[in-house]
């Protein structure tokens, strides 16, 4: 783990020799998921260096894919299984997903999942009872990159079929429906996107790398 | 590393709201940089491209690597020694001869599928270092009476790697990667097809490739995949027959379509479905993509015989088989551009029939670090220069970063 400017290195943790697999994900603040499937929890203090590994969940058989966290719940996901954990201590809701397709990225907004898919599908689910809420054909290949902007709820979508697509969730104050409606497509010619991400939290621009490519590109609304 | 921003913006018109200005910015040290530099900046950028730089890399990898490399070799090699071959009667001792095809194809196919190797393959284990997958295929393009030079050698071990990445790039379902062994091993039995003893170790291959591969995940496939496309990465050679059928850029990137089939199991992008908390929809509304995908007809058989639907991974040097193309809606053949083309001309090196005799009572391989067999010869050792310089090379350039 790094100070936020990633000048210097606060902790470091290593794994039992039994985890073979290196640790394949992790966030500026905890927890890492292993590829083993095993979660690692870690006390941060606000000031200081004192960190401690608090627990070790395990509830994932396959290997970690992409955490997301929001004051309160985790969305984890694992190659097909998605489970919310509450404070990190108590498992709200478990769900098999999409069988046969895995899921690549994750990301928590105002109570909703939003799950990428190996299909090109973005699910949205209610974090707190684990239902589904709206399914999107978003794209034709592996989405392999989700950001949320959390300012204003804008979903942004990278996937191997070349586009990226912006979206908005929101949630309709009478029904407490979720809703996602889509807002922009961008096609980066002849690019595999693997990485999108917004660069302010309100979503009006983002920036864009993929496979083979030695650039980053930015776009910002005009 | 620095970044550097490059003025003036680009204006990059999207597929509809055409209100976002692009900028480029280039990562100047890091595009000089050997070790690929869209790994670091992938790894800014969010989760998909970290783990595609640094994480788990599959240790199922290396059969698929192997094998699929191999049978581009021996379509590329089938095609050269098709394109010489004289008729057995009137050939010349040192001319080129159909039954001298087919008995370099068998060789190289009988050690390709040695069980030995096989065995050693099919281990849970890293790739090889690009260095060490060359000399495995140096030494076995040598394991016949053919013999080419280092530049031929170069050249083919190119053309194989390009062929290949691309396969890799455009397989629709990560899945898609076992199809196109399939398709190689399918068309590595044709060449073979009068020779049973051969046809057993390839069928043996096949099972041990669907025993292995038959129940990986999607996620498990993809990577797969992506260990694959970490090592072809920065990978930019132009080749000619790519060049043409426009699949690749004149700036040696390929050509992603953005019409065509979906993966199989992927829905045509478009539709969003909204639920209530009942689970029961609510509503369904609409939106146009931009790209123009149609329905897929049906899956590829993933059987030991079946038909594999996918293209990639066929021999698309044959003159009966088309490049796989979406791009441009139609399918084009080959059959007339593949002997016009002639982007390789096997040109016979009279090697000095004295130099054969030489060699020629008894020829010894030694074995390759991997445990191929050695082999003993008694006809002449024929050298061929594969890529002559003088022609219009189908190679051009050197790669591009």
């Amino acid at each position: 783990m790094y100070e936020s400017d990633g000048s210097i290195m606060v902790y470091w943790h290593a794994l039992d020799i039994q985890d073979s697999s290196p640790c394949q994900h992790l966030r500026c603040a905890p927890p890492a998921g292993l590829s083993s499937g095993m979660v690692l929890v870690f006390d941060i203090p606000q000031k200081g260096t004192n960190i401690t590994v608090s627990e070790v969940l395990k509830e994932h058989r396959d290997a970690i894919t992409d955490i997301a966290a929001e004051l309160g719940q985790a969305p984890v996901r694992a190659f097909n299984f998605l489970c919310v954990w509450d404070s990190l201590e108590q498992l709200i809701v478990t769900g098999a997903l999409v069988p046969s397709w895995t899921c690549s990225s994750v990301r928590l907004w105002n109570g909703i999942v939003a799950a990428g898919y190996g299909n090109g599908q973005i699910r949205l689910y209610e974090a707190a009872t684990g239902s589904l809420r709206a399914e999107v054909g978003a794209h034709a290949r592996w989405i392999y990159a989700l950001d949320l902007a959390p300012a204003t709820g804008k979903l942004l979508s990278g996937a191997e079929d070349s586009f990226v697509h912006v979206w908005k969730l929101s949630r309709n104050p009478d029904t407490d429906d979720v809703e996602i409606e889509h807002c922009h497509a961008e096609c980066v010619t002849d690019t595999q996107i693997c990485g999108a991400r917004f660069c302010d939290p309100e979503g009006n621009s983002f920036a864009v790398t993929g496979y083979d490519l030695s650039e980053i590109f930015c776009y910002s609304q005009v | 590393m620095a970044v550097i921003a490059l003025s003036p913006t680009e204006r990059r018109s999207a597929q509809h709201n055409a209100h976002l200005t692009r900028r480029r910015i280039l990562i100047g040290r890091a595009a000089a940089a050997k070790t690929a530099p869209s790994d670091w900046l992938s790894r800014c950028l969010g989760d998909g491209g970290w783990r595609l730089a640094t994480g788990a890399m599959s240790a199922r990898t290396l059969p698929l690597l192997f094998l699929n490399l191999g049978g581009e070799m021996l379509y590329i090699l089938d095609q050269r020694l098709r394109a010489q071959s004289i008729p057995g009667e009137k050939a010349r001792k040192d001319e080129w001869t159909d039954v001298d095809r087919k008995r370099v194809m068998n060789d190289i196919i009988t050690t390709m599928f040695n069980k030995k190797f096989m065995e050693e393959l099919f281990k849970p284990q890293e790739l090889y270092s690009k260095k060490a997958l060359r000399t495995v295929y140096d030494r076995l393009a040598h394991a016949s009476i053919m013999r080419l030079n280092q530049a031929s050698m170069d050249k083919l071990y190119d053309l194989m790697t390009m062929a290949f990445k691309y396969q890799v790039l455009l397989c629709p379902r990560p899945k898609d990667i076992l199809l196109v062994t399939f398709n190689h091993l399918d068309a590595i039995k044709d060449f073979i097809c009068d020779a049973p003893g051969i046809l057993n170790q390839v069928d043996e291959t096949f099972r041990q490739l669907i025993e292995m591969y038959g129940c990986l995940s999607a996620g498990e496939f993809q990577l797969i995949r992506q260990t694959l496309l970490i090592f072809f990465q920065d990978m930019h050679i132009r080749v000619s027959i790519f060049l043409k059928d426009k699949v690749q850029n004149s700036n040696g990137r390929f050509v992603l379509p953005i019409s065509g089939p979906v993966p199989w199991g992927t829905e045509v992008p478009g539709v969003i479905r909204m639920f209530n908390c009942n689970g029961d929809e609510v509503k369904r509304t609409e939106f146009t993509t931009g790209g123009n995908y149609v329905t897929p007809q049906r899956e590829g058989s993933f059987e030991l015989y079946g038909d594999r639907v996918l293209k990639l991974g066929t021999n698309m040097y044959s003159v009966s088989r088309p490049a796989e193309t979406h791009t441009s809606g139609s399918s084009k053949t080959l059959a007339s551009s593949a002997k016009v083309n002639a982007f390789l001309i096997l040109s016979l090196v009279k090697l000095m029939t004295l130099a054969a005799r030489c060699v020629s009572k008894v020829c010894r391989w030694s074995h390759m670090a991997e445990g191929f067999p050695l082999g003993s010869f008694t006809t002449p050792i024929r050298l061929y220069t594969l890529f002559p310089p003088s022609l219009n090379s189908w190679v051009t350039g050197s790669s591009i970063h």
